[in-house]
């Protein structure tokens, strides 16, 4: 079976499924130049879900997000959230970008940070009141930050900066979380931290999208998955579409097959 | 001459000069701060030396409708649209062609600055025997400048800060982190156009204070310079406004007290004078405290690794680090523990024990995170704590101290 059979298949699977949908891509194509980045990606994920994107370095995972965001311009598609457009659902999306996409020298505190999450409440005059700093700290002890609230932010640790990122999404209240590599060079402690809040998230009804790269805990982590590269390779529930054949087709290549195996053994055993 | 000018006794004209060039270095080290935050700060060069042709321009148009061609606000209408116009260009040649923004940033400022020039020499051969001063816009003078004309460059500045008051908080979120506030739906582009027109209306104003060429170290210097003081963008912004006032203040009260010397330079020279002692003598990231930080840091790593090779009877290679047991009571000369080290130095053993211990359990977790192989236990934990530790602590255990 074709990347685009398969993609195709899995599409239908999904849209017959009958759950309401936290998000909906239909054909979003990205460019930058001439080459697409993302090429026609569909995919539905159901509200309460927790999805892993995942797919090998340049297949535009991080892309697809911000596509989805509006953060980059689609050459074609659109995105549905919660069934409707982005603009009217805006307050019911969170995002956390790549950790590394910011400068961690701003002169900023770890609470202003997550004050950020609050703008919505704060507008553009209104005072910053111990309502809002008690929200910002019950965020941040959420994610084991609070000690640390009136820290510099480049006084953190790698893992610690991209908690106190989840905290700003946190005290958004989104029903949908968008996260950019959330474990990407973080410590054990870290990981655990961040995979245990996303996990009591879904327990609570929100759903979460993450771009990920360690394929050894998708499964452990994800009860969904979306296997890019450039377009759609599979696409599902992770027991159907987190198969060492997807996995060959999305990554390729010998350098990974010892891996894919390993994963299909581990998954087996 | 100095002491009146510096408390406002120069007469009318003088002082509305002198508190015109303070609003304007408040306005400008204000804004500056989020352009440096937005790491921008270069285009305010172009924004200022695409002024001049506008310069010209306004003041050949309105000499021609026979007007006064040095009318400042004419003047000024004229420089912030050719300013815009280059602002545009910039734009343009980053976003629509390969070029990057540094040198669309080169290209715009020389071709403009050019521009100007060959305007302004036409206007001196054109209006003969007339003294245009449009030299003054070059370097900042307030020779000859009316009490009008500073009313215009206060409300400017006042205007200015206005608009940062209320804009303080996106432009602080876009700055930071345009993705997320791309996401959350704030309209970064307008924000950055927004930072864009401020630092336009800042130049503009102070073109004739400051001067085109040298407007842009007003927009830069007070927020590099506050940034050695505070890690907050609030209180970098205010510092920088500061600093900013502080200069134009004393800039423009020198040169009304020494004939022809341009206003800009001195300015400049002031704010500098101010980043340099903030770069020397700021407490937490000056270059004094970071040597000095350095120095005390490498006596407590030597210090703590020579406890350490005293508790495990190891001797001692560095002469650092005996002079510095020797010198604190620890050692003697020849590296043998006197009756103070051998206590410490048990300590120290002890010390590391429990933080191999507190750093593999997942409840010291933000603990683990202060330990540098220095810091004493007793300052992170509490004794209940380090009680608990001692007692998961494998092997013999040493007496207690």
């Amino acid at each position: 079976m074709t990347a685009l059979e398969l993609a195709t298949e899995n599409g239908a699977r999904a849209l017959r499924a009958s759950e309401d949908t936290a998000l909906e891509i239909r054909g979003i194509t990205v460019s930058y130049g001439g080459t697409p980045v993302v090429l026609s990606v569909s995919t539905r994920v159901p509200e309460g879900s927790m999805t892993a994107i995942i797919g090998p370095n340049g297949a535009g995972k991080s892309t697809l997000i911000k596509a989805a965001l509006g953060i980059v311009r689609p050459l074609a598609g659109s995105a549905l959230f919660f069934d409707a457009p982005l603009k009217s659902e805006r307050q019911r999306i969170a995002y956390v970008p790549q950790r590394a996409s910011v400068d961690w020298d701003f002169p900023t505190r770890v609470i202003d940070v997550v004050l950020m999450g609050l703008g919505r409440q704060l507008g553009l005059l209104g005072r910053v009141r111990s309502t809002h700093r008690e929200k910002a700290i019950g965020c941040l002890s959420r994610v084991g930050m609070a000690d640390f609230a009136e820290r510099q932010i480049g006084q953190l640790s790698g893992g610690q900066q991209q908690r106190v990122f989840l905290a700003r999404a946190l005290a958004q209240d989104a029903d949908l979380i968008l996260l950019d590599e959330p474990f990407a060079g973080v410590d054990a402690a870290t990981e655990r931290a961040i995979i245990d809040v996303l996990q009591s998230l879904q327990a609570s009804g929100k759903t979460v999208v993450a771009v990920h790269h360690d394929l050894a805990t998708v499964a452990e982590y994800f009860d969904r998955v979306l296997i890019i590269n450039r377009t759609v390779v599979a696409d599902g529930p992770v027991e159907t579409a987190f198969t060492s054949e997807a996995l060959q087709t999305a990554y390729g290549g010998r350098l990974v097959t010892a891996q894919i195996d390993r994963l299909s053994q581990t998954q087996a055993g | 001459m100095l002491w009146p000018a510096l408390t406002l006794q120069l007469g009318y004209n003088a002082t509305l000069v002198t508190i015109g060039a303070t609003l304007l270095g408040i306005a400008a080290g204000i804004t500056g701060t989020f352009l440096y935050l937005r790491k921008r700060a270069l285009v305010s060069d172009a924004i200022s030396h695409a002024t001049l042709p506008g310069i010209g321009l306004a003041f050949m148009a309105m000499v021609a409708f026979g007007f006064d061609g040095r009318s400042l606000s004419g003047l000024l209408a004229g420089s912030a649209l050719s300013a815009l116009l280059g602002l545009y260009c910039v734009h343009l040649l980053t976003t629509r062609s390969r070029l990057t923004e540094d040198a669309a940033i080169g290209a715009v400022l020389s071709v403009f600055f050019g521009f100007g020039v060959v305007l302004l020499t036409i206007i001196q051969t054109m209006v003969a025997g007339r003294q245009a001063g449009l030299e003054g816009f070059l370097l900042g003078s307030t020779a000859g400048m009316l009490g009008a004309d500073a009313l215009v460059i206060a409300i400017g500045g006042a205007l200015t800060l206005a608009a940062v008051l209320i804009l303080r908080r996106p432009m602080t979120v876009v700055s930071f982190d345009p993705e997320y506030a791309e996401a959350s739906g704030l309209p970064v582009a307008r924000i950055d156009l927004a930072i864009m027109a401020l630092a336009l209306a800042v130049t503009v104003t102070g073109l004739k204070v400051v001067g085109l060429i040298l407007i842009v170290a007003l927009l830069i210097i007070p927020p590099v310079a506050a940034r050695f003081w505070s890690d907050r963008v609030e209180t970098v912004a205010l510092l920088s406004g500061a600093i900013g006032g502080v200069s134009a203040y004393t800039g423009a009260a020198l040169s009304a007290v020494i004939p022809n010397l341009p206003t800009g330079p001195m300015i400049v020279l002031v704010a500098f004078a101010l980043f340099v002692f903030s770069l020397l003598a700021s407490p937490r990231r000056g270059v004094m405290a970071a040597f000095l930080k350095f120095r005390a840091y490498q006596e407590q790593v030597h210090l703590r690794q020579g406890l350490l090779a005293l508790a495990q009877g190891q001797p001692i290679y560095e002469r650092l680090t005996l002079r510095l047991l020797q010198r604190r009571g620890l050692a003697s000369a020849d590296g043998v523990p006197t009756e103070a080290g051998r206590a410490r130095a048990a300590k120290a053993l002890r010390d590391e024990a429990r933080w191999r211990v507190a750093r593999k359990s997942a409840a010291h977790e933000s603990a683990s995170a202060h330990y540098d192989g220095l810091t004493d236990i007793e300052n992170i934990l509490t004794g209940d704590q380090i009680a608990e530790l001692d007692a998961q602590i494998p092997g013999p255990q040493e007496a207690p101290a």
